[in-house]
């Protein structure tokens, strides 16, 4: 029976360290695209929001060629770190990260954008450093972008399938995800262990969203 | 003492126009910046916060300089010693009151000897959303008093409150000054108040000081005549039979006065009026 769990186990696996990795990258990316004038601003917003439009292949096919031994990058992790990119749990999250990555910034930088300059202004005023600002006034008074960006990203981390299967592969244990295990299940007329790993992957998308809801509903206003 | 004299271009309803600012201010000292919107009153406190950059110029307070544009030198906002208290509400919202002020300065005993010298006992675990506006901006002004700041700049605090909200205030913006005796700039347009709370007046017209001095010298040019003249705000415009009632409120004062139509032609709830009388009596 465990056994059989691997590919759930292993996806909330990467779900919870996607999530985790893209919210310390993505809060300090949203916090420069949100106040940002600069002119490359806008080459950033758009590399950032590239996964949304692109199919998952292409990104995963990048991705593949990138990290690839004979490739500077992934020659580079192999025989400088000994770390293999493709095929591996690393691999599934780094091509997770990036195809995730408008899901973090996205709600992030419109939490940013949104929130009153005034009370940012106020807190200088009374003597705080920029680090002291963020932590106590910004940051909790844009919970709710900060719960959607991690939903977002949790739950699309989940539903994972084109970008994974390409620079991850299909291998039991190490990179078979339940998406990948139920498209498997699928091909090979398994229909009842396909129907359980999917009504899993529904009942918790939906508990992850539903708790998500709920909390966005009670969370403050801000004024 | 704060001196200050700066250029700054200014994006008007009028088009650009340059706030042309050379003034001192004594230490200690109540003073109110008067002027029509867009002359630049508020632009010059953000300036003095360090929230705006001048052009060019220079700040010097209390002998520290603050800003020097030929020096390249520009204190940011967290080091200059300011308390700003601005027009909309500024409080936190993840905050209760107490934790406003503890969030300005975390002395316990600085808190909350300013929570009762204010009247805000009670209030301390609510949060801003739960608060009336006078109340709101109360915590904003004791907020920005509580770490004792060398300056303290109100930026309009009154000017969206009802009159009641606005006359207890002003009162508490007295209690203030009274006991700290810090140097105040009021950015205003209300003659009433001006008239209540400061000493001296600056007249801002187009971006720069047209007129200086006592509130009586400023708005009353006629000092030698022999009608007594104090000025006031409409509060009520009412009819009694052919009469037109005015109620006025006039510093801690509310009167009632008796106009004619074409007196009160023009004249609406809030406008500010200068009431002369040549007979009056003292009494003792």
């Amino acid at each position: 029976m465990h056994e059989e769990l691997q590919p759930l186990l292993l996806t909330f696996e990467l779900a919870v360290v996607v999530t985790a990795v893209l919210f310390i990258i993505g809060l300090p990316l949203a916090y420069w695209l949100a106040f940002s004038r600069g002119r490359f601003k806008y080459i950033i917003e758009a590399m950032v929001s590239l996964p949304l439009v692109l199919p998952p292949t292409v990104i995963g096919f990048y991705l593949l060629v990138i990290f690839s031994p004979q490739h500077i990058l992934g020659h580079f992790f192999e025989s400088i770190l000994g770390v293999r990119v493709v095929f591996s749990f690393l691999g599934l999250v780094i091509g997770s990260v990036v195809f995730s990555l408008p899901f973090m910034v996205n709600p992030l930088k419109a939490g940013f954008q949104n929130f009153p300059i005034i009370l940012k202004e106020a807190s200088d005023c009374l003597g705080k450093s920029r680090w002291q600002t963020l932590a106590s006034v910004v940051l909790p008074n844009i919970r709710p972008a900060l719960l959607t960006g991690m939903v977002m990203t949790f739950a699309h981390t989940i539903g994972e399938f084109g970008v994974v299967l390409m620079i991850g592969g299909n291998i039991p244990g190490q990179t078979r995800l339940a998406s990948i295990a139920i498209y498997n299940e699928v091909e090979a007329l398994n229909y009842s262990t396909a129907g359980l790993f999917s009504l899993i992957l529904v009942l918790i998308s939906f508990s992850v969203l539903f708790v998500f809801y709920y909390l966005n509903r009670k969370s403050p206003g801000l004024f | 003492m704060i001196k200050a004299h700066f250029k700054k271009q200014m994006q008007t309803p009028g088009g650009m126009v340059w706030l042309d600012i050379d003034l001192n201010i004594a230490q200690g000292e109540f003073i109110t910046l008067f002027g029509e919107s867009g002359a630049g009153k508020t632009t010059f406190l953000r300036i003095l916060a360090g929230l705006t950059q001048a052009e060019e110029g220079a700040i010097k307070v209390g002998g520290q300089v603050w800003f020097d544009s030929h020096c390249g030198t520009n204190l940011a906002v967290p080091k200059r010693s300011i308390g700003f208290v601005f027009q909309e509400s500024s409080l936190f919202p993840n905050m209760t009151v107490r934790e406003n002020l503890e969030y300005a300065c975390r002395g316990q005993k600085s808190v909350q000897e300013w929570i009762n010298t204010l009247g805000l006992n009670g209030l301390e675990g609510q949060r801003p959303s739960q608060l009336s506006g006078g109340q709101k901006q109360k915590v904003a002004l004791a907020r920005a008093i509580v770490r004792q700041p060398q300056i303290l700049l109100l930026d309009e605090p009154l000017s969206d409150l009802d009159i009641s909200a606005r006359l207890n205030l002003q009162d508490v913006i007295i209690k203030v000054y009274q006991k700290t005796g810090i140097t105040t700039i009021l950015v205003s347009h209300n003659l009433s108040e001006i008239f209540k709370l400061s000493k001296k007046v600056f007249v801002l017209e187009h971006g720069k000081i047209t007129k200086t001095g006592s509130p009586q010298e400023v708005f009353v040019k006629d000092n030698l005549s022999s009608k007594f003249k104090f000025t006031g705000e409409i509060i009520k415009i009412s009819k009694d039979g052919v009469l037109n009632i005015l109620t006025l409120s006039i510093g801690n004062q509310v009167i009632k006065m008796v106009a004619s139509d074409e007196e009160i032609s023009g004249l609406t709830v809030g406008s500010n009026v200068v009431v002369a009388s040549k007979a009056f009596k003292l009494t003792p």
